[in-house]
């Protein structure tokens, strides 16, 4: 009887056990969430989106900020997305089974979860050395850097869940390769390539540690690619560091922003992704 | 018919190695990023490890003024807050992953697993944003005070909680390392526990088995190579992030055994100081932490890579 009752303690407690870290998970989540969404909405208003990032002490707004990152981000899908799907191509199609795409297979993996203070740094030493100063273009390739083995690893994996009928019958009508893939390939993987790259933008929509000592900041206004780049993440990590509180508010706007963004999109592909998939 | 041969045959096999070309490229181009970010960390290094040696590995002192670089410091904070990150994300992960596959009613795990994912979206700034401004204040006011008074005491253990309680140190930045982890453990964990042959369990239940006994006997051992590859994936993380701990971390270059005092860690030096550089020497130092950074986070990964890659073979899948 006792030897019953402590198995049934075991059995209970492992599911108290798997209850609780489930609820520990959430609870940050939901902690995080709150926070940024009590604070951040205090600090909106429409000064946010129509003015420049201000001095000490003064009020302001985030647009310089809003403007450099969307060129950053845009910049960095337009280089990253085609050499990741190139490179995710050669992996699933052309370089299959080679010893080269299971090296290179292997290597993205790393990419993937590799530092990204370390690709800022080295963005740094190749490009901001080179030119003799930070630039949003820099920032931009630090991103794309970012984006490039997220893209190609989804591209892979997408490529690789077509099935190989849909290739035989391609070459069956007398198709090359290349005409194989794209014509038919593409477009049976488009909807998870898709989500692949859009995962990635909202992935790179948030980096900071890249864009520290490549974009740097700009407080004033620019359009300049070769000149530094106002970015949201920086902006929101030099105001919160900073003892003002019209800084911490603006940091905190621009948190609430930022995360708005991400999450959304985070949600939104999920979404359609399962949509696709059900269909 | 004719119309769709035709234009095949016409752009027949040049177009098809330039194609082949075209991803070629690609793919070499990843593998030489890779490569590429070694060599210039290294080379933007050489200067640090050329004036330091193994002093610079060893050595206490990071002294600006004095042009005297030893980068123990730093890397002990990440190790340290990386160790307390695992501590607290390892078996929350596990218990998680338990959770959605066994434990959920159904209609639940979509949700829970899509929350738990999304911990991973969050940017690290935000970690770092409510590090900094909620949760080491809470730390300070009510986690830290119980850990001087009741672990403080304790002889051994004891001397990793004391000191004032000001809520910025290593276990704030551990823990929030740790919560910023669960997703990448959780997710890897979930997946094998789900590809565990049905069977298994159910001949474990058959046998009247616990839960317990279930995940301990079963489910871990047949899972044990793809959750320590989960674990070296969260470490990897863990070691490398910078935000989350450049804000609640304290950027303090002075050597303390307590977990509540300040600290530093590679990635937090870097992203504090880099652009304020301003000798040859001091961004070289940088640089080589950048370095030691990349070589350890590359070496945990790859681990981390062939665990997985063994269980997928396991389970019969080629990649």
């Amino acid at each position: 009887m006792a030897i019953r009752a402590r198995r049934r303690i075991a059995d209970i407690s492992a599911f108290a056990f798997a209850s609780l870290a489930t609820v520990f998970g959430l609870f940050w989540l939901a902690w995080i969430l709150f926070t940024t969404l009590q604070q951040g909405a205090a600090a909106l208003g429409p000064a946010l989106f129509t003015q420049m990032t201000p001095p000490p002490g003064a009020s302001g707004g985030l647009l310089n900020a809003f403007y450099g990152s969307a060129v950053m981000i845009g910049l960095a899908t337009l280089i990253g997305t085609p050499v990741g799907v190139a490179a995710g191509t050669y992996l699933a199609e052309n370089g299959r089974y080679t010893r080269l795409a299971a090296i290179v297979s292997f290597v993205n993996d790393i990419l993937l979860s590799a530092p990204s203070i370390v690709i800022g740094l080295f963005v740094y030493e190749m490009v901001v050395v080179t030119l003799g100063h930070f630039s949003g273009l820099a920032g931009a390739l630090a991103l794309a850097m970012i984006l490039l083995p997220i893209v190609t690893r989804t591209t892979e994996e997408s490529l690789r869940l077509v099935p190989d009928q849909m290739r035989e019958a391609g070459f069956a009508l007398g198709q090359p390769r290349w005409r194989v893939t794209s014509r038919i390939l593409y477009k049976a993987a488009m909807s998870a390539i898709l989500t692949g790259i859009l995962l990635g933008v909202a992935r790179i929509a948030g980096e900071t540690a890249p864009l520290l000592f490549t974009a740097l900041n700009n407080q004033f206004w620019s359009a300049s690619l070769t000149q530094p780049l106002a970015n949201v993440p920086v902006v929101i990590f030099q105001y919160a560091m900073s003892p003002y509180d019209e800084w911490h508010a603006l940091a905190w706007a621009g948190a609430f922003v930022l995360t708005a963004f991400v999450l959304a999109l985070n949600l939104a592909v999920r979404f359609l992704a399962r949509k696709g998939r059900r269909k | 018919m004719g119309q769709v041969l035709r234009p095949a045959a016409k752009s027949g096999a040049g177009a098809d190695r330039a194609f082949g070309l075209v991803t070629a490229a690609a793919a070499w181009f990843v593998l030489l990023l890779l490569a590429a970010t070694a060599i210039s960390m290294a080379w933007g290094g050489r200067l640090a490890f050329s004036t330091f040696g193994w002093g610079f590995i060893t050595g206490k002192d990071w002294d600006v003024g004095a042009g005297r670089f030893g980068a123990f410091v730093p890397i002990y904070g990440t190790l340290v807050t990386s160790a307390i990150a695992l501590i607290v994300a390892v078996p929350v992960s596990i218990g998680i992953a338990l959770f959605l596959t066994d434990i959920a009613p159904r209609w639940t795990r979509g949700p829970v697993a899509i929350a738990i994912e999304l911990l991973a979206a969050i940017p690290s700034i935000i970690y770092g944003m409510w590090g900094l401004f909620v949760f080491a204040p809470f730390m300070a006011a009510h986690v830290e005070p119980w850990a001087i008074q009741h672990l403080g005491i304790i002889p051994g253990i004891g001397a990793l909680f004391r000191g004032p309680p000001i809520g910025i140190g290593m276990l704030t930045a551990g823990i929030v390392l740790g919560i910023m982890v669960i997703p990448f453990i959780a997710s890897v964990a979930r997946e094998v526990f789900s590809a565990v042959p049905p069977a298994l369990r159910e001949s474990a239940v058959a046998l009247g088995s616990t839960r317990w006994e279930i995940l301990s006997r079963v489910t871990l051992p047949y899972t044990r190579s793809a959750i320590i590859g989960a674990v070296f994936l969260g470490l990897g993380r863990a070691l490398g992030e910078t935000m989350a701990v450049t804000f609640v971390l304290g950027n303090a270059h002075d050597l303390s055994l307590s977990l509540l005092m300040p600290s530093n860690s590679i990635a937090a030096a870097i992203a504090n100081e880099f652009t304020e550089a301003d000798t040859e020497l001091y961004r070289s130092s940088l640089i080589a932490l950048g370095f030691l950074l990349f070589v350890v986070t590359f070496i945990v990964l790859t681990i981390a890579k062939l665990m997985l890659m063994r269980i997928n073979r396991r389970l019969g899948r080629t990649y």
